[in-house]
């Protein structure tokens, strides 16, 4: 019986000729990713040593620049760490800032075939290059940097096979919210992205659905490796890949086809992403107080350009607030050579720098008392974003654009066609 | 380890926000326990005795990789046992030393205010009101021993790999 690509590199790592659902077993680890949270002084204990250090690269993202003293001070934390065992890949708030998961994908730290821990639940998002990557929580991560190894129960893998192309304006999130609104969770599961379909997905749109995977409570979620992923890599001077196909006869606990063409834009509604998605006519004319596109789901050129695209020559509601929160510095520099944030702006959005920000409810764009929100990002956990009786409907970043401009739940598609 | 208290019922897909939210990150651990469940059961942890037993639905604690099983520990919560448990919450549970276990059928068998008694020997869970018994999914040894020894953190410590602090409880 073969593997999956997740089984074929957990039995790679773990020095198994094969595993299967339900083994435990320990993995080195190729990259270690730490944040400001893990600096953070309620959790933070120095680090005496490390047994690979060239493995760990630390990124300042959920509250940079720092919005208080207690922020300020997990980075000093981190800075002096980083010149403690002589880091190489560090990125702090400058020129490479931004959000962990955006960073990994923008320098290439996520290669083929191999492992990547970081504590964020959505480090999973780093699986639209062909690796197995997941959050493992504050001390586990700090165990992988000390020890360069970690553990993982290796779950059954549900495929996905696309098909076809996305019509335009629908984008991989409503891709996402047609997986969570008809499968629900996917614990203890695998999730693999593969078939014909993905050839038409951009790595951006890719990693909004790996990214999203942390939604669907998914172990790892991986897309098979092809042309697009191998340009992508290439451009960056990676070289010597290991890509990690599945095998023919690789046992799944359910092979699911989506036929991308077929796809409407969805929403789902406030407090769950699970089986709670509805037709974006459902939903439509709702009053919103802020729109938001950002995160390590939604904070990609391809979804700026789009709502740019939405956007250009409209005027965002006075009664609404648009925020947008480019993923790192190299997307915020990419859209303004593009012209995405002129248009933008100009609409009247407000541009933040590059940071989890709003998404977490942590800085810039956090929801007073009984606010609606619609949010092109990761969550919208009751109280999420902000006060707990504030309401956050998902969407894509198409959607929320629209939305802005009306003050109220909005198809794009008058906009775009 | 074995526990036997009051149990507290808490639905399908409870989520890390509702533990810990954000509004809390900045305070100390101890000051953290405040706001379990504040938007989701207002006064709970006013309530809530040390001991006392969680019992969860499935899915249970999904979400961020905050550390919201810390919270659960710092309550002084005996142990937790749901249908099932996000993969994320159960390794943070093992490292920061929280007992928590997987029970199919552990919903149904309970109501709230049931005296439960769990054990992490054999793996029972008994019901005394009703005398219903079940059977939670063993976890591995190394696992079990790593939860029962208060976390990873007291592993790194003991190694030499990180310096102690007694704050970082």
């Amino acid at each position: 019986m073969g593997m999956t690509i997740a089984e074929k590199i957990l039995a790679k790592k773990s020095g198994r000729d094969r595993v299967a659902a339900g083994d435990l077993v320990t993995v080195n680890v190729d990259t270690v990713v730490l944040f400001d949270n893990n600096f953070m002084p309620s959790i933070w204990q120095d680090v005496l040593k490390m047994e690979h250090p060239e493995r760990v690269v630390v990124i300042i993202d959920h509250r940079a620049p720092a919005p208080t003293i207690q922020s300020a001070g997990a980075h000093r934390t981190a800075r002096k760490f980083v010149e403690k065992f002589k880091l190489a890949r560090f990125h702090d708030v400058g020129g490479t800032q931004g959000i962990c998961h955006q960073v990994v994908a923008d320098e290439g730290y996520a290669l083929p075939g191999t492992v990547l821990v970081c504590s964020d639940s959505h480090t999973c998002s780093a699986g639209a290059f062909n690796c197995i990557a997941r959050g493992v929580g504050g001390p586990d991560v700090m165990y992988s940097a000390a020890k360069g190894e970690t553990w993982f129960r290796v779950g059954t893998t549900v495929r996905y096979e696309l098909h076809g192309a996305l019509r335009d304006g629908v984008t991989a999130k409503d891709v996402f919210l047609h997986i969570a609104g008809t499968y629900g969770d996917h614990a203890t599961q695998n999730v693999e992205f593969g078939g014909p379909g993905i050839a038409g997905l951009s790595m951006n749109a890719r990693k909004t659905l790996t990214t999203m995977g942390a939604e669907l409570s998914c172990e790892f979620a991986t897309f098979e490796y092809d042309s697009v992923l191998a340009d992508y890599l290439k451009a960056r001077g990676k070289t010597g890949l290991e890509p990690v196909y599945p095998d023919r006869d690789a046992k799944y606990a359910d092979v699911r086809r989506i036929d991308l063409d077929r796809l409407q834009p969805l929403v789902a509604l406030p407090d769950s992403v699970l089986k709670n998605s509805r037709n974006l006519s459902e939903v439509a004319g709702t009053r919103i107080d802020q729109a938001f596109i950002g995160s390590c789901a939604n904070g990609t050129l391809d979804d700026l350009a789009l709502a740019a695209r939405v956007l250009a020559g409209r005027k965002v509601s006075p009664q609404t607030r648009l925020i947008v929160t480019p993923g790192s510095q190299y997307v915020y520099r990419e859209a303004l050579r593009a012209g995405v944030i002129a248009t933008l702006a100009e609409a009247g959005a407000v541009i933040t720098n590059p940071t989890c920000g709003a998404c977490g409810g942590g800085h810039m764009g956090v929801l007073g008392p009984e606010e609606v929100c619609i949010t092109a990002s990761t969550r919208n956990f009751k109280g999420r974003m902000g006060d707990p009786s504030s309401k956050v409907y998902m969407a894509s970043p198409a959607t929320v654009a629209a939305s802005a401009i009306k003050g109220a739940i909005t198809d794009a598609g008058e906009f775009l066609h | 380890m074995k526990f036997t208290a009051k149990v507290w019922k808490f639905p399908d897909n409870i989520n890390t926000d509702l533990i810990l939210p954000n509004r809390a990150f900045y305070l100390t651990p101890e000051e953290q326990v405040k706001f379990v469940f504040s938007a989701n059961r207002p006064g709970w942890v006013d309530l809530v005795q040390p001991g006392d037993i969680l019992i969860g639905g499935k899915n249970f604690g999904m979400g961020s990789s905050r550390p919201a099983a810390r919270s659960l520990r710092n309550l002084k919560l005996g142990c937790l046992v749901a249908e099932s448990i996000n993969g994320l919450f159960f390794r943070n549970s093992v490292n920061f030393g929280f007992p928590a276990l997987e029970c199919p059928g552990i919903d149904a068998a309970f109501q709230e205010g049931d005296v439960a008694e769990v054990s992490f020997e054999d793996y029972s869970v008994r019901n005394q009101r009703s005398g219903a018994a079940l059977k939670a999914a063993p976890l591995p040894d190394a696992l079990r021993k790593l939860m029962q020894a208060g976390g990873l953190f007291q592993l790194l410590e003991t190694e030499g790999y990180v310096a102690p602090k007694a704050a970082a409880k």
